[in-house]
């Protein structure tokens, strides 16, 4: 259940520019602890931007991104409670499922580091291809070890960039599935996604961004589903082109 | 976690996926040696000559070779966006640098000690007498490659062009390198083996001056 | 606006005046040299130019700095147009070396400390436009090119510390007399009086392209709103 008292990620006029390119305009956003927030919005509306920059990985060009949760924690102690799932892999082609894993484990410090890899490779229901260069994965399966990747720390914040995309229908149940356990054990998830999912169903809260500014807000009035369909407005009225 | 122990990390992947391609260490070995015979082609040296151009040649070679290793260090983080793997770990920035320096270090200093036995036999130079020195004067040389190197390839592994320009970058940073480590060779290769001591000391200057700097400036060069 | 220019004006005339003056001293009110002759005069020009070239470049080097510990454009504008205008003087500062040595010594070029570090530091510099070139994004461009900078900088006194030492072991042509050591204070007046007329001409043109390159980034602004609506 999410904890409106605690608050796990803050935005506070947080602005991203790109030279004359605004990428976000100046966005005030909380996320209490234990949401499941679904960020919505066409491509180049800020999604990515917004979950980069949750993820400790772009610099603001103005306000701030902190966790009110880790008050006095620097950005390096801040990072050891986060998960990112990216567009990209983020995994190493040339080596072995378990050796990525391992490597990630080692970096981040990770107590008993062979163990967890056995354990997540195991719930990703990637155990029998552990010793499998990536390079040979389907993307399916890369997808399940880059979220493997992502939980490794056992992160209290967990940022989703489009996790479905290229995934089949049995990859979106599994991902689903994966999602819902986390969030009964009082993760905090941060997804966006282009249309509707299993895993986007799970939702406690919408959030629709359009060319870099905030223009619906579950949280703000109005059900999960309403922000959804006023999505898929907007899509089909970009689909169509200017009337 | 420590910086160090956090760059050993790194520097033990980097080694990892080097042996397990090993497509960088052959090619470049093999280049290295190419270089090397076709200088022996163009001055067809006597034992004289040897000792008065051979560090000269040895140390172009090294940094020819070097311009061509140094560029695929963060080139190939590019692939899957790994670079955003390893900033989201709860690192230091300076941990990513100084791995892979450690990592160049490496790679430079295997091929290195693989064409100096060649150069040796191909223009009949006696480095036996002052092996030790010789190596020292390597490891600082080569050091101060990679320091400058990797940082280079950072920056140029994010700009156009990035195989043309971290040469055309790296290289005229590196006359002092250049210049420092012949003048330590030559007098090492000469009859009676000597070290100059300015010119070890300049070495070390420099491999402290930007090392120095890597380390203030890692998390401008490593941030998107 | 044409206030600005109104002052664009007034200076650009001093300054051609000063620059004007500073020829006038150099090939009639300073002595004539003993050895070299009339030649010699281009020396007043070759090194003040050297002097605004390091100028320029430390300038590049405080922009750098600036703009890492600020993120503030100015800066980045301020080192390219810093880098450029200083990458000017040192040209000219290579280019008019062999138009006074061959005259006295029969070459066009030797490689001595002064000249050969000079010509590593403009290696230097010509990468560091190199890199802006080739760097299309504007944020990243200004970072990495700042960082390039300050690394550029640093190595530039290591540069040539390297090859002065080289040098003095390996005895080269000894250039005549050497700028500043046993100068007539005529010819010291004139020296320095040059060099005030170069760090003027510096200033204007650094105002000239630091200028160009607000405006390009207030079109760029322009340009990216308009694409946005």
């Amino acid at each position: 259940m999410p904890d409106s008292a605690v608050t796990a990620l803050q935005f506070d006029s947080v602005e991203k520019r790109y030279g004359p390119l605004v990428a976000l305009r100046p966005l005030t956003l909380a996320v209490a602890r234990g949401e499941c927030v679904l960020l919505l919005g066409a491509n180049g509306s800020g999604k990515t931007t917004l979950l980069k920059l949750s993820a400790l990985l772009l610099r603001p060009t103005r306000g701030r991104v902190t966790s009110p949760r880790h008050a006095g924690d620097g950005p390096v102690a801040l990072k050891a409670s986060l998960g990112y799932v990216a567009h990209a892999t983020l995994l190493y082609d040339e080596l072995t499922a378990e050796e990525n894993l391992t490597f990630f484990a080692r970096l981040f410090g990770i107590a008993d580091a062979c163990a967890r890899v056995s354990e997540l490779l195991e719930s990703c229901g990637l155990a029998a291809r552990r010793a499998g260069i990536v390079r040979t994965f389907s993307r399916g399966m890369r997808q399940r070890l880059a979220l493997a990747r992502a939980l490794l720390n056992r992160p209290s914040l967990l940022l989703l960039d489009e996790p479905t995309t290229g995934l089949d229908r049995q990859g979106h149940l599994w991902l689903a599935g994966r999602l819902a356990m986390l969030k009964d054990e009082g993760c905090t998830i941060l997804m966006s996604a282009h249309g509707a999912s299993e895993a986007a169903a799970l939702a406690t809260r919408a959030v629709l961004l359009d060319r870099g500014a905030l223009l619906a807000d579950s949280a703000q009035g109005g059900s999960v589903a309403q922000v959804q369909a006023r999505a898929n407005e907007l899509d089909g009225l970009s689909a169509r082109g200017p009337a | 976690m420590s910086t160090l122990r956090a760059a050993l990390v790194i520097f033990e992947k980097e080694l990892r996926l080097e042996l397990r391609t090993r497509e960088l260490l052959n090619a470049t070995i093999i280049f290295v040696l190419l270089v090397l015979v076709l200088f022996s082609f163009s001055f067809d040296p006597t034992v004289e000559e040897s000792r008065r151009i051979g560090p000269g040649l040895l140390w172009m070679a090294f940094l020819f070779a070097a311009s061509l290793m140094l560029h695929p260090s963060f080139a190939r983080e590019q692939a899957n966006d790994t670079l955003a793997a390893l900033r989201l770990a709860p690192v230091e920035p300076f941990a990513i640098l100084f791995g892979k320096i450690l990592a160049n270090f490496a790679f430079l200093l295997a091929t290195e000690l693989v064409m100096v036995p060649v150069f040796a036999v191909l223009y009949n130079v006696a480095i036996l007498p002052a092996l030790g020195r010789l190596l020292a004067v390597m490891l600082l040389g080569t050091f101060g490659v990679s320091v400058a190197g990797t940082a280079f390839s950072a920056i140029s592994a994010q700009a156009r062009l990035r195989e043309l320009l971290l040469p055309l970058l790296l290289l005229p940073l590196l006359a002092p390198v250049l210049i420092a480590s012949v003048e330590c060779t030559a007098g090492l290769l000469a009859a009676p083996p000597e070290l100059p001591g300015e010119w070890l000391k300049f070495l070390i200057g420099f491999d402290v001056v930007f090392f120095a700097a890597s380390y203030l400036l890692c998390e401008y060069l490593l941030e998107e | 606006m044409s206030a600005r220019r109104g002052t664009s004006v007034v200076f650009t005339g001093l300054v051609g005046l000063l620059v004007a003056v500073a020829g006038y001293a150099a090939f009639f009110v300073a002595p004539e040299e003993r050895t070299m002759g009339a030649i010699q005069r281009i020396f007043y020009f070759h090194v003040s130019c050297a002097w605004t070239a390091m100028a320029a470049f430390f300038l590049v080097f405080l922009s750098n700095i600036a703009y890492l510990s600020t993120r503030r454009e100015k800066w980045d504008w301020l080192g390219v147009s810093a880098a450029e205008v200083g990458l000017a003087f040192c040209t000219v500062n290579l280019t008019t070396g062999p138009i006074w040595a061959k005259p006295v010594w029969g070459i066009w070029w030797t490689w001595d400390a002064r000249l050969t570090s000079t010509f590593v530091m403009w290696l230097l510099y010509v990468g560091y436009l190199l890199l802006r070139d080739l760097l299309p994004d504007a944020e990243r461009r200004a970072r990495i090119c700042a960082v390039f900078g300050i690394f550029a900088f640093l190595d530039v006194p290591l540069v040539y510390f390297s090859i002065r030492l080289w040098r003095t072991q390996h005895p080269q042509p000894v250039i005549g007399g050497g700028a500043g050591t046993g100068l007539d204070p005529a010819m010291r007046a004139v020296l320095y009086f040059c060099w005030l007329a170069m760090l003027v001409l510096m200033t204007l043109l650094l105002r000239q392209r630091y200028q160009l390159e607000a405006m390009r980034h207030e079109v760029a602004e322009l340009a990216a709103q308009k694409s946005a609506e």
